[in-house]
């Protein structure tokens, strides 16, 4: 069972090394959006530093959403979707695989560069800390989620936009509570409660999105 | 095989049409009748609120308006289980002909809620946990419709559709609760919606207004899953004799 | 061993077959035929489990392969029309990985044995991308070369390739029959293979 998960995290993984202008964009996509927020507010201390968990979750929910129409399209296009789904093992399995290595080349990255972008809102230590902490632990369930919506929109003209619709009012407790996390510890209530909350979030998501997304890729490919 | 036959058969489109004809004008009358009553009790017999005066009136409107649009939400989940389940033709037809009625639920209680809110809080939209998810859940129904009208096989949209509806249910709960505690946590408790003193008047209009939407929906659901069993079954001999009778 | 009863294919609103049966047994090759949207296509996509059929049922040794899908899956070798391979991966990084999503056992020198039966030797090394159509074909086509499931269902595997490629997988077909193995395949260019049963199934 972890043999084949570990097969489609490695296979998934030299791909995407292979396409590193990809995983690239979408951070600098994250980067600037974040940097564009104290041009559009002014750049007061005290209010940026109120809205940073915010503004800083709002862009790592659209960077997630840029990578994950190609989750299964690419895939679909060449044929080898067919095969993993003919492969002799459940295809949730397959699906939590990718859905590991989506997080991998997406949260990730988010996560380690999310510090950086705290520093220019004003956040200091505690709320650095569970920033980075909570994006780490809150991006696994966005890209568990948003998987059943890139297999629901596989193949479909408008796909992208679509996704988008169907996936972004299914990211707002992880949003809240990632935020949340960080604005209770900048107030100084402790963000432990919100953190187990969003790691509850994504074991939930993690064990229940990939097979949601297994039976709408059947679908898909019917 | 042998006990699915009597489902098919009674999920048969060609079954289904003739009857949903018939009952179409039955539950749009009772619609009328409870409408008339609800209204009467609402606008004329309930007293007037100390606090809010007669602005409070639309809650005849807004309160059934929320109830059906989350109600509405369940009946499509259920007509997906069934169809993804039993692969019944019908039930993805029906959670269709379901979604655009409820989406109008949706934007009803929210518009009424505007409204509403003027007068009561000085502001036409406040962040209130309710209102929100409600708000959340007019973008669930408009993700379902767009999402079923960008795919062309109809078999597929059903099923894609439905396993969108699973989704949400699971995650409406989620959603609510975590949209209720970012509420209390970001407005204290200044706003609170529902009076605790209601008058058993108010209660029965709103329950009578409550049966008159629910009948509303009953017909407009079954109007519209007769023009949709037309037109997916447009080749079907039934549909051809059905539409020569009409000509007549 | 394959036996299909009955199916029903309905695509959009056009029912393109009913009441469609076969039955393959060990060393026997099925061809289907029939013209453009005869649902030849649609077929192989029942018979390896991913379309449901309207009506009727496939049975592989006996199971319903839609209720013993994993055991099907495991026996099961499917080509498509699509390549399924990785435009970034080399023709032997493309054909280990398959093999070992496939749950198979390929060692590198299998497989680079496979690829220069294909004559692709030599190009082991380079990204897919970089190879022409033909060649690309052949990468797909190496993992028949050690492919040891039983049943192996192929969509038009001989067309874009040359006389000499079409004989070689005639061979490897053949070779397949006379281990035992079954064959599903749809063609426009009936193509002679030496061994094995050959049954032809017509759809109108």
């Amino acid at each position: 069972m972890l043999k084949i998960i570990f097969a489609v995290i490695g296979r998934d993984l030299k791909l995407a090394m292979r396409r590193q202008a990809d995983i690239v964009s979408a951070l600098f996509f994250f980067v600037i959006v974040v940097s564009l927020f104290p041009l559009g507010i002014g750049p007061e201390p005290d209010l940026l530093r109120k809205l940073a968990p915010g503004v800083l979750w709002v862009a790592a929910l659209l960077a997630t959403m840029l990578s994950l129409p190609r989750l299964f399209a690419d895939d679909h296009r060449d044929g080898t979707l067919e095969q993993l789904a003919l492969a002799p093992h459940p295809l949730g399995l397959v699906v939590t695989g990718k859905v590991i290595a989506h997080w991998l080349v997406s949260g990730l990255p988010l996560a380690l560069i999310a510090p950086v972008l705290g520093v220019q809102f004003d956040l200091t230590g505690d709320g650095l800390f569970v920033l980075t902490a909570a994006i780490l632990l809150g991006t696994p369930a966005l890209s568990g989620i948003g998987a059943i919506g890139a297999a629901l929109t596989l193949g479909l003209r408008g796909g992208g936009v679509l996704l988008s619709l169907l996936v972004l009012p299914l990211y707002i407790p992880v949003l809240i509570f990632g935020a949340g996390a960080v604005d209770a510890t900048v107030s100084g209530l402790g963000g432990e409660g919100h953190l187990s909350l969003l790691a509850a979030m994504t074991f939930a998501s993690l064990g229940f999105a990939p097979w949601a997304s297994a039976a709408a890729l059947k679908i898909a490919l019917e | 095989m042998k006990d699915r036959f009597n489902l098919y058969r009674f999920a048969s489109p060609a079954t289904f049409y003739p009857l949903a004809g018939t009952l179409i004008p039955y539950f749009a009358a009772i619609a009328v009748l409870f409408g008339i009553a609800g209204l009467y009790l609402g606008m004329l017999v309930a007293p007037t609120d100390f606090q809010q005066g007669e602005g409070y009136r639309i809650i005849f409107i807004h309160v059934p308006a929320s109830w059906m649009s989350m109600f509405i939400y369940l009946v499509m989940a259920f007509w997906a289980a069934i169809g993804l389940a039993f692969n019944t033709r019908l039930s993805g037809m029906m959670a269709q002909a379901l979604a655009p009625t409820g989406a109008l639920m949706a934007f009803l209680s929210l518009w009424t809620g505007a409204l509403w809110g003027k007068p009561m809080w000085g502001t036409w939209w406040v962040w209130d946990a309710r209102l929100t998810s409600e708000l959340i859940l007019l973008f669930l129904y408009i993700g379902y419709m767009a999402l079923t009208a960008a795919i062309d096989d109809p078999r597929r949209a059903d099923k894609a559709g439905g396993l969108l509806l699973l989704v949400g249910v699971v995650n409406i709960p989620i959603i609510y609760f975590s949209v209720k505690w970012w509420n209390t946590l970001h407005q204290g408790s200044s706003v609170n919606l529902t009076k605790s003193s209601m008058a058993t008047t108010m209660l029965y209009g709103m329950l009578l207004m409550a049966m008159c939407f629910w009948m509303y929906s009953i017909a407009v659901a079954l109007m519209r899953v007769r023009t949709i069993m037309l037109e997916r079954e447009r080749n079907a001999d039934w549909v051809k004799a059905e539409l020569a009778g009409d000509v007549q | 061993m394959l036996e299909a009863d009955n199916l029903e294919c309905v695509r959009g609103e056009r029912r393109l077959f009913a009441g469609l049966g076969f039955k393959l047994e060990a060393g026997e090759l099925l061809y289907l035929q029939g013209r453009n949207g005869a649902g030849k296509t649609s077929l192989l996509r029942m018979i390896i489990g991913l379309l449901p059929p309207e009506a009727g049922e496939i049975r592989w040794k006996g199971q319903s392969i839609r209720r013993n899908s994993e055991d099907f899956r495991a026996d099961l070798c499917y080509l498509g029309h699509l390549n399924a391979i990785k435009e970034e991966l080399t023709p032997l990084e493309n054909l280990l990985a398959s093999a070992h999503l496939a749950d198979e056992a390929l060692s590198e020198d299998d497989a680079l044995d496979a690829l220069e039966q294909v004559g692709l030797a030599g190009r082991e090394d380079l990204a897919c991308k970089y190879l022409s159509q033909g060649q690309k074909r052949r990468v797909a086509l190496a993992r028949l070369v050690k492919e040891r499931r039983p049943l192996w269902v192929l969509d038009e595997p001989f067309v874009a390739l040359d006389v000499a490629a079409v004989d070689w997988l005639a061979g490897i077909i053949s070779g397949h029959l006379q281990r035992g193995g079954l064959a599903v395949m749809t063609t426009h260019q009936l193509v002679a293979i030496p061994a094995g049963t050959v049954r032809e199934l017509k759809l109108s």
